[in-house]
């Protein structure tokens, strides 16, 4: 079966250690983690996990039913890129004395649709959204002026295109069976 | 005003309210509040002092495993932790419920290197269901309830609670806990009606179907209901090696062991009928052979209570996700009463084979020196077949389990999972505090022996009546085994020196007798089962023997060698 980058998408209880767990489950199949995002969710006290890899589909859903048996995990799932909305985020940190030198740098700026957050006489700050393409275009024509002094590019966050929101639910539904016991 | 107690004495008390009242354990620095609660508890909780940590872990699964309860060890923190992950690595692959109680440095100590203190939560997460470091007094009854519902309920397994010792000397008004909820978890999913009527119809059109059963239909305790419904429907079976003891051995429908040592029978005929229906087993590699070449002719249903075990290792048909007391009975329910007869009998010349080229000679042999087939069968008949069988790993093990014979449930106590060298001694130790009224019988080899060696202190102790059957070959019999097979018998570091265990025996007051005669075989274990207390009945086998059958590693499930 052919690799492809997945996006796991896994909430659990906000309470210490899942993390590890959760990359457990990756290493012990050697499967590699191409980016990793946690934070809190919009549902009070679950927190949200996006994961990216590169695997065959039946590893994806060996990995996301391994995960969700851990006890304090509350939902894991897989996605491919056309079942979500992706985006990432990036700084980077320019050389102001460059970046006046050559028009360049401003046009590409302009060009990828990149906010300048800072400037100084030192340096420059420029923030960009995007995929992980774009963010990628703009560091890699900056970068060939020269003027990069830092780069850093944020893990893939994600949400997903269906009219339901499952974590909601399954709640719902478990706080209906809480009451039954 | 509620009266102040330590979180040491809550876990008392915690315990107690889970209706424990034997613990395996061994003290230390870091559990020592405990330790001098338990002092107070003596009457309810029933301390057992093994000798060494990894015993007490394999003590409470011999325990949880005849009796159905939870097993509980409680150990010191750093190397007493440490100790016990082999046991809770165990437990996890083998599904056996149990609580490991660790004690721990005390919180503002933490994360500082200090004396004993080992990172036992980062340790044991991985291979446990539940790993918990209590590190206030307050959430000790909480923890506790937790730990014991999560190991005993769904598909049941290991849980660590690491005890920092200021909680465990911190006051608190304690208040009981009952936890038997956790919204992130849950352990009886609702059974799905849709894929109960498929599974029914796939086995009311079989006309060649055949069960596997695993421990899943002991853990869940549905032996009578899996029954009912193989009888209804005719379906002859198999088991896993945890499995062997769901249905007695001599029902009609019984076709015997599944796997790499099982037998000839249900092996080939996964490969020939048109419907599997597996039961709580999980596919293990040691069962399935080339998962390539498995069961591809047939439609397979699986039920099972953990969800992640569907279409793991083989690719299935028709998922049953619960509780098998509740799903088994509605597939009944379903299914015509039938017969398979033709299909029944085919069977059987595989039976006569394997007899005639392997059993008769394992059990039956005529001269030369013991061996070890012989000696199994003829102390599971003079039990009647009602004893528990424990064992350790090996030879000892694959011959034990395919030569005993099982009457009632709960009577196979054997690491199958992770195959754990030393399990068999102290798991027979905690079987007999589990199963107080029942014969425990305990087969070892002269190299799983000396790895937990150390529990005779115990049973000299407890005075447990484990019957301990040393079967010594001089050889690390199962390794030498596949160097023969495998390695162009280059025996490397197989042959084992051995020291005098009856000697040994006699240094821990455990009555012994060696029998290197075949004449002397049926007196001695008269006088093993005759002896009050424990005994240790050491054999002399032959040294180079194999079992059989075997599907070699990797091979199809159905070319099994009969000779070598």
């Amino acid at each position: 079966m052919e690799n492809k980058l997945y996006t796991f998408i896994i909430y659990s209880e906000n309470v210490p250690g899942i993390l590890s767990q959760i990359t457990a489950v990756y290493t012990r199949r050697q499967v590699n983690i191409e980016s990793l995002n946690v934070c809190a969710s919009s549902t009070p006290g679950a927190h949200k996990y996006t994961i990216t890899a590169y695997c065959d589909e039946p590893m994806a859903k060996m990995l996301t039913a391994q995960i969700e048996k851990r006890i304090d995990v509350l939902q894991a799932n897989y996605f491919t890129d056309d079942e979500i909305f992706i985006n990432e985020t990036s700084l980077l940190k320019i050389s102001t004395p460059i970046m006046l030198q050559n028009k360049n740098v401003c046009k590409i700026v302009r060009i990828h649709n990149a906010h300048i957050v800072e400037v100084n006489p030192i340096y420059a700050t420029i923030e960009k959204t995007g995929i992980t393409n774009d963010i990628l275009e703009l560091y890699n024509e900056l970068n060939s002026t020269g003027c990069v002094l830092q780069f850093v590019r944020s893990g893939r966050i994600a949400i997903t295109k269906d009219f339901t929101e499952h974590l909601d639910e399954y709640l719902a539904e478990r706080e209906k069976q809480r009451k039954d016991i | 005003m509620a009266e102040k107690i330590t979180g040491a004495e809550a876990m008392m008390r915690a315990l107690e309210k889970e209706g424990v009242n034997t613990l395996f354990g061994y003290p230390g620095g870091a559990i020592m509040p405990t330790y001098d609660a338990l002092y107070d508890h003596k009457k309810t909780l029933n301390h057992i002092l093994v000798r060494h940590e990894q015993g007490a872990v394999h003590a409470a699964q011999g325990y949880a495993r005849v009796s159905g309860k939870v097993g509980c060890a409680i150990v010191t923190s750093g190397p007493g932790a440490t100790n016990t992950v082999t046991g809770i690595a165990d437990a996890m692959a083998d599904s056996t419920p149990v609580v490991v109680i660790c004690g721990q440095v005390g919180v503002s100590m933490l994360g500082t290197d200090a004396f004993q203190e080992v990172d036992v939560v980062g340790i044991t997460s991985p291979a446990s269901k539940w790993s918990y470091q209590i590190r206030r007094a307050s959430d000790v009854a909480w923890a506790v309830s937790r730990a014991f519902y999560i190991a005993r309920s769904g598909r049941p397994g290991p849980v660590v609670l690491d005890f920092t010792k200021n909680a465990q000397t911190e006051l608190i008004d304690y208040k009981p806990a009952k936890i038997n909820f956790i919204r992130s978890y849950d352990p009886t999913p609702a059974l799905n009606k849709d894929s109960i009527k498929t599974a029914a119809k796939l086995i009311n059109n079989s006309v060649k179907p055949f069960a596997l059963l695993g421990q899943g239909v002991e853990l869940g305790n549905a032996n009578q209901e899996v029954k009912a419904l193989l009888e209804k429907a005719q379906i002859p079976f198999a088991s896993t090696l945890l499995g062997l003891s769901d249905i007695p051995s001599d029902h009609p429908l019984n076709m015997g062991m599944l796997g790499m040592h099982g037998n000839l029978g249900p092996n080939v005929m996964t490969n020939q009928c048109d419907l599997l229906i597996a039961i709580g087993m999980r596919f293990d590699d040691r069962v399935t052979g080339n998962l390539d070449t498995y069961a591809k002719q047939a439609k397979i249903i699986h039920f099972d209570i953990d969800p992640s075990e569907f279409n793991k290792n083989v690719k299935i048909d028709v998922a049953i996700l619960g509780d098998c007391k509740e799903s088994i009975p509605a597939v009944t329910e379903l299914v015509d009463a039938t017969k398979h007869d033709s299909w029944i009998a085919g069977f059987k010349p595989y039976a006569e084979k394997e007899y005639n080229k392997v059993i008769d000679k394992a059990t039956h042999p005529e001269n030369g020196p013991l061996l070890m087939g012989e000696v199994v069968q003829k102390i599971s008949e003079a039990t009647n077949n009602e004893a528990i069988l424990v064992t350790d790993v090996g030879q000892n093990q694959m011959f034990a389990c395919r030569y005993f014979k099982y009457s009632k449930p709960r009577s196979v106590v054997t690491s199958g999972g992770i195959g754990t060298m030393g399990f068999g001694l102290p798991a027979a130790i905690g079987a007999t505090f589990g199963a107080p009224d029942r014969t425990v019988c305990v087969f070892c080899g002269d190299g799983g022996l000396q790895m937990t060696l150390q529990e005779f202190g115990t049973i000299m102790e407890q005075h447990a009546p484990v019957k301990i059957i040393l079967l010594n070959n001089n050889f690390l019999g199962n390794v030498r085994q596949w160097q023969s097979m495998f390695f162009r018998r280059r025996y490397s570091f197989t042959p084992m020196l051995n020291p005098d265990y009856a000697m040994i025996a006699k240094a821990y007051n455990i009555a012994t007798r060696t029998v290197i005669e075949r004449e002397e075989l049926n007196d001695a274990i008269t006088e093993m089962l005759n002896t009050d207390g424990p005994f240790l009945l050491q054999c002399a086998i032959m040294e180079e023997d194999n079992v059989l059958p075997m599907t070699p590693p990797g091979a199809n499930v159905d070319e099994m060698l009969l000779e070598i």
